[in-house]
């Protein structure tokens, strides 16, 4: 079949048309004017990324107008529920534009609920105002595409392009039409990546058909991680997974339960667990314990070992909150808005909320930058305050020149959420403008041999099951190939026994994951034999890819930190306690793409004092 | 729960496969009619069911935890700005629900170039497109780089 190569030329390149990516396209019109700016999303940016069924809250929101809340108190807020360390530096940057991005989503049109009383935004929680978000997504794509010169649906980005002059430079992306089957060569002068997190890194609770039901959307494949560190740019704080408490089955969310319901949960005998599991928790971790709101691992934490020791299972107390048919409204309309699969287990179950306290659990792990975790690139930080060694250029790029990042994709900066990735995607998107006017003639460029390279191994597993298919009669077994779910339930089976997952109770220690390396080297070796029959499996080889290098990337984090930093999240058996002395830091990582080697450093923690 | 497309209602136009995050639904070369071909990639998301014209996708909870005889249906109508869903149990029990989903006419959001090209001060300065106004107080925030301790406070 011949395939098409097709070259577009743009200044900024923006990788993913998710919530961060439609603010980088959006902002980077705004300041340039005459720039040509492309936009290039794998699926349709009408649906596209974490916020494809709708959201039913916007969970970052400071009203500062209102003197509700000042970018310095959510700064302390992450800050403690990430027991110590952010960088607070980029956090405080999110918070103090977060709020006009709101105010622009509320002028576009996304219904946002108000308090009867006060006349304002409708608060669920401290941080968290309550919207009718069903269309959140179409909304914003509307502003992205009002903003882009084109935008590439259907288009799997595999790799990024390296300039010729300079080894440490950008110079834009590869990948193909999932449609067309078309080879695609973008140019750029600056690339945002903006390609969100990560699920089915770890193997999921559900099994079979179940399979895509996880709590993060299963399109979400790790190319936010994997593109950056191909291109030699640090990663930091991998080995901060996300695990969540969530309704069983559904992972339906509890924020609106918790913060707006008042409802509360309590073991299988009634009683409250949470205050019993304090002290030995203060063994473990100090004073991190005593901070208000209790982090969210510590509050996982007590959950598993309640369930351990046999008092499962928890469940949220709703049937005296059912009760108010507004609650039950809000309870269930919060479900249709952003995890319909929930409604439906409930239906399917028939728990009616009113009358059964439904069940909790926790999930697999996830890894991602934008909720209660901080998994991601390491960025510099903003031009008018980041101390020097968070700033060697432009705000929010990475270790490589030209290549800026937000939301998910950017570390250390938790609890941005929906609002605070968008207004990173713009943050990063005028200083990409700044980088380019900078740049004047000096240009990057793309050599031929590079893009021509990359085109045989992007298309390599049709070719491999187009020959190994023709030695055996049908079905999924061949001894030449492995078909991209066998390489990722196997990816999945290692990450969860050695790294740390369900079935390992979050635990691993320094001979697990040495293990557990080993296994992935194998894996890595045996992903040259993937095969795809179409265009699609090719697709789901890419993302197989992306997710296997940042697996990679979170066992090597998750090792080279020797202590127990957030319990709940995972636990270093090894290292059972927290352990300010020595690991008051970041991790960084980085990788070579010529040696497969892995370099581990350890960066310092600012923080802001008062 | 994974979607189905009933035989009869599907006509092939394509919507779902065109809206589908996940790229499964994909139309049947011999019936030229849409199914979902990775059910174990579903989110369950619902944007192949609210995009399709016909009402002809549907969802069965999976198979792994969910049992038989629910459903549930929705019906989002741009024009009327609204999205109803109809839950039922397996044991027969109804609930609907209607919300609101946009304020504003379709298509009526002002692109960037709308606005008045901004100056080079702003250019230089820290403030994004529409602040300080859109922020609705006086000045965008800052710190002293001096208010930042390194290691443990
Ligand atoms: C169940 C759930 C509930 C949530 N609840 C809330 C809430 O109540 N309030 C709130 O504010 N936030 C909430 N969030 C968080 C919010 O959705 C995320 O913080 C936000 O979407 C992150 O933005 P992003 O742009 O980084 O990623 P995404 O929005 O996921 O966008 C990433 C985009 O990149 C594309 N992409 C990925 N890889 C490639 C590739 N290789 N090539 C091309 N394109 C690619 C994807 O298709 C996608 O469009 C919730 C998320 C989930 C899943
Ligand atoms: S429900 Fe969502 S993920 Fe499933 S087929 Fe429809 S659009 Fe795709
Ligand atoms: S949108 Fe509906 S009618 Fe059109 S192809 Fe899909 S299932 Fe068939």
């Amino acid at each position: 079949m011949s395939r098409k190569t097709i070259f577009v030329d743009s200044d900024i390149l923006v990788i993913g048309g998710g919530m961060a990516g439609c603010g980088a396209t959006y902002e980077s019109r705004y300041w340039g004017r005459d720039l040509k700016i492309v936009c290039v999303e794998k699926a349709n940016i009408e649906r596209s990324g974490a916020v494809a069924q709708g959201l039913y809250a916007i969970n970052c929101y400071m009203g500062m107008h209102w003197n509700e809340n000042q970018p310095e108190d959510h700064v302390r807020y992450a800050r403690n529920d990430l027991m110590g360390l952010v960088r607070e530096d980029l956090g405080y940057d999110i918070a103090r534009h977060v709020d006009a991005t709101v105010h622009k989503f509320e002028e576009w049109g996304l219904p946002i609920m108000k308090d009867p009383k006060s006349g304002r935004y409708q608060r669920e929680g401290k941080w968290q105002i309550m919207i009718h978000g069903e269309s959140y997504k179409p909304i914003v794509a509307e502003a992205a595409r009002k903003a882009a010169t084109e935008v590439y649906n259907r288009i799997m980005v595999t790799h990024l392009l390296m300039d010729s002059k300079r080894p440490n430079r950008v110079a834009g992306a590869v990948g193909f039409n999932v449609r067309t089957g078309d080879f695609y060569v973008f140019r750029a002068k600056a690339v945002i990546v903006a390609a969100g997190g990560a699920s089915h890194i770890f193997k999921p609770r559900a099994v079979g058909e179940g399979m895509g039901r996880t709590w993060y959307a299963p399109w979400s494949s790790a190319s936010a991680y994997a593109l950056p560190l191909l291109a030699g740019a640090k990663m930091t704080q991998m080995e901060n997974r996300i695990v969540l408490t969530r309704f069983k089955d559904g992972y339906g969310p509890v924020g609106a339960y918790f913060l707006h319901l008042k409802t509360y949960t309590q073991n299988a005998y009634g009683q409250d667990y949470e205050a019993f599991w304090r002290d030995s928790i203060e063994k473990m971790v100090g004073d991190y314990v005593n901070h208000h709101p209790v982090p969210t691992c510590l509050r996982n934490h007590a959950l598993l070992e309640e369930v351990k020791a046999g008092r499962g299972p928890i469940r949220m107390v709703t049937k005296e909150a059912f009760k108010d048919p507004h609650k039950e409204t809000v309870g269930w309309e919060n479900f249709l808005g952003m995890t319909i699969g929930q409604a439906v287990v409930w239906a399917s179950q028939n728990i009616d909320p009113k009358e059964i306290n439904p069940e909790l659990t926790t999930s697999e792990p996830y890894v991602m930058g934008s909720h209660a975790t901080c998994s991601g690139a390491w960025a510099s930080g903003p031009e008018d305050y980041a101390p020097p060694e968070y700033q060697w250029g432009y705000n929010r790029m990475m270790t490589v020149e030209g290549l800026f990042g937000a939301g998910d994709t950017i570390g250390g900066t938790a609890h941005k959420f929906s609002s605070g990735s968008f207004t990173e995607g713009r943050i990063a998107a005028k200083a990409a403008v700044r980088y380019i006017n900078d740049l004047g003639n000096d240009g990057p460029e793309v050599n031929e041999r590079e893009y021509t390279e990359l085109r045989k191994v992007v298309y390599q597993p049709l070719e491999n099951y187009r020959v190994g298919r023709n030695e055996i009669v049908a079905g999924t077994v061949s001894p030449s190939y492995l078909l991209p779910l066998s390489g990722l339930q196997r990816l999945e089976k290692i990450m969860d026994e050695y790294v740390g997952g369900i079935s390992a109770h979050y635990t691993t220690n320094e001979p697990l994951l040495t293990r557990g390396l080993e296994l992935l080297a194998m894996l890595k070796e045996d992903l040259d034999h993937l095969g795809a029959p179409d265009l699609h499996q090719l697709q789901r080889a890419w993302e197989l890819q992306h997710r296997f290098l940042a697996s990679e990337c979170v066992t090597q984090h998750t090792l080279f930190r020797q202590e127990t930093r957030w319990p709940g999240y995972y636990y270093r058996a090894d290292h059972p306690k927290l352990d300010d002395k020595d690991w008051h830091c970041f991790t960084l990582s980085r990788y070579d793409r010529q040696s497969g080697q892995w370099e581990m450093e350890k960066a310092p923690v600012y923080h802001i004092i008062d | 729960m994974p979607t189905f497309v009933y035989m009869t209602n599907c006509d092939g136009c394509g919507y779902c496969v065109d809206i589908c995050p996940s790229d499964i639904m994909h139309i049947d070369t011999t019936y030229r009619r849409a199914f979902n071909v990775e059910p174990n990639m579903c989110w369950e998301c619902y944007s192949c069911v609210k995009a399709c014209p016909q009402q002809a996708i549907d969802c069965r909870g999976y198979a792994d935890f969910a049992p038989l005889g629910h459903s549930v249906r929705v019906l989002r109508e741009e024009e009327k700005a609204t999205v109803s869903w109809r839950i039922k149990f397996r044991d027969g029990r109804e609930k609907n629900f209607v919300s609101p989903i946009r304020t504003t006419p379709w298509g009526s959001i002002k692109g960037p170039s709308d606005y008045a090209q901004p100056t080079s001060a702003a250019m230089r300065s820290q403030e994004l497109a529409h602040e300080p106004e859109t922020l609705k107080v006086e000045a965008l925030p800052t710190l002293a780089r001096s208010r930042f301790k390194k290691g443990l406070v």
